[in-house]
């Protein structure tokens, strides 16, 4: 497989449809993978794939450096191709600037990453060349898709609270979430926004409370699961319950699944005139 | 001197066509209700972010009124609907992270229904009042976590 992604990758890069490949390389140690922006053919064995590249390569669809580039090619699993249909469908990217070498997959991570564990895109959904065997994308039922939720949401109302200012309380404010978030992508983020301020920039546990919540907000109806900021937060909040269980409202509310069916709206853009309005006096 | 009563802050969010006309009629029609609420006017629901409401609560409000005109009714067509989308699944969010869904009452209230309005501020005046100050978020610091232990005890060079 690693070799049919080189041969793919050279390809690609001497006939000149895409400048420049975004794939994943070996890392320092046997266990990490590093990204990699292979530019020049003879580069491409730089390139390699195994069960450690669990990051999402969309990510540096934003970045002012990567973009620079040129027209990438992205090495993609199915999750990660999720991204690139939020992408298109947010007007973000136009679908021939991007070229995307889609990867089948059986799980990342060593043990195998959480979103993996229910996971129904195998095969990636959306691609231009397919590397690996095709699998079936097996549909998983609602409740195992967010089995994880279950003991937090059985926890009463202060044991909540209590739980999650302990998390909350950890934050250093380093926005490494927001930054690999490959969804992130305001060139000015909220919490840059000072007048008025409207969250505190100090890590302080009330500012803290507002930041977290505040981006798991912004991405309602958009996260695609990647767990990417989990992974890069380095004092280890969960932060993905707070975008699963953002999801499963959003599935529940509106039967909508971001980053599956290119054809259906925005999920927090549009509106049903029969949405939920139990809760509205 | 008497212990004195907790008096919960409401703090509501109105659109200006519909609701905030609604708490006008009560005023006019010299209806009483409970003098717990603070009313921001916005031009509709649709442009509530849901960071006032967290800002609300950072500023000491323990609980929260968001009303706008009833679905159809809008002054710009949809932005009742938007805003509805964005409560259900903000409402549950906050849930999730442990505050009471009955701290943030939602309600649909036209420029006719003064009375309305005069029942649903005593209403959610009453809940606020039984569930008590929402201590739990104006207890936040704003100075970060305490420094216990060797870190926090002076050196020894000084």
């Amino acid at each position: 497989m690693i070799e049919e992604l080189r041969k793919k990758a050279e390809e690609l890069l001497k006939n000149g449809t895409v400048k420049v490949v975004f794939g994943y390389g070996e890392g320092s140690t046997p266990e990490r993978t590093r990204p990699v922006f292979i530019t020049k053919p003879e580069d491409v064995n730089k390139l390699t794939w195994n069960k450690y590249c669990v990051y999402n390569l969309t990510t540096y669809l934003k970045r002012q450096e990567t973009r620079k580039l040129g027209k990438p090619a992205l090495i993609l699993k199915g999750c990660d191709a999720r991204t690139i249909i939020v992408l298109l469908k947010e007007c973000q990217i136009k679908r021939e600037d991007v070229y995307i070498i889609g990867v089948t997959c059986d799980g990342v991570g060593d043990p195998l990453a959480t979103k993996c564990e229910a996971c129904d895109v195998h095969t990636p959904l959306i691609y231009d060349d397919l590397v690996g065997e095709k699998r079936e994308n097996k549909e998983v039922p609602f409740e195992e898709r967010y089995a994880e939720l279950d003991e937090y949401e059985k926890l009463g109302e202060k044991e909540k609270w209590e739980f999650w200012q302990k998390q909350f309380e950890k934050c250093i404010k380093c926005y490494a979430c927001s930054n690999i978030c490959p969804l992130c992508f305001c060139d000015r983020c909220i919490v840059e926004k000072n007048q008025p301020q409207w969250i505190d920039p100090s890590a302080h546990p009330r500012g803290n409370l507002s930041w977290n919540v505040t981006r798991a907000y912004h991405l309602a109806g958009r996260c695609i699961n990647c767990e990417e900021c989990q992974r890069v937060c380095p004092v280890d909040i969960p932060l993905n319950l707070l975008n699963k269980k953002l999801a499963k409202e959003a599935e529940k509310s509106f039967n909508y699944r971001p980053g599956y069916n290119i054809d259906d709206e925005l999920a927090m853009s549009t509106y049903k005139e029969d949405d939920d309005q139990d809760f509205f006096k | 001197m008497s212990e004195t009563k907790f008096e919960p802050k409401i703090i509501a969010f109105l659109c200006n066509w519909c609701t905030y006309a609604g708490a006008d009629l009560a005023g006019t029609g010299r209806k009483q209700y409970q003098a717990n609420v603070r009313i921001i006017k916005l031009p509709c629901t649709g442009g509530i972010d849901p960071l006032f409401l967290i800002k609300a609560f950072e500023r000491g409000a323990d609980g929260i009124l968001v009303s706008g005109c009833h679905p159809g009714d809008c002054h710009y067509n949809s932005g009742n609907y938007h805003a509805r989308r964005r409560w259900n699944v903000f409402r549950p969010l906050l849930e999730f992270c442990g505050i009471n869904p009955d701290r943030i009452q939602f309600s649909w209230i036209s420029a006719a229904e003064g009375g309305k309005w005069v029942e649903t501020i005593n209403s959610i005046v009453d809940t606020v009042r039984a569930l008590g100050p929402f201590e739990g978020y104006h207890k936040l610091n704003t100075i970060g976590p305490e420094i216990s232990g060797e870190a926090a005890a002076p050196s020894e060079t000084g």
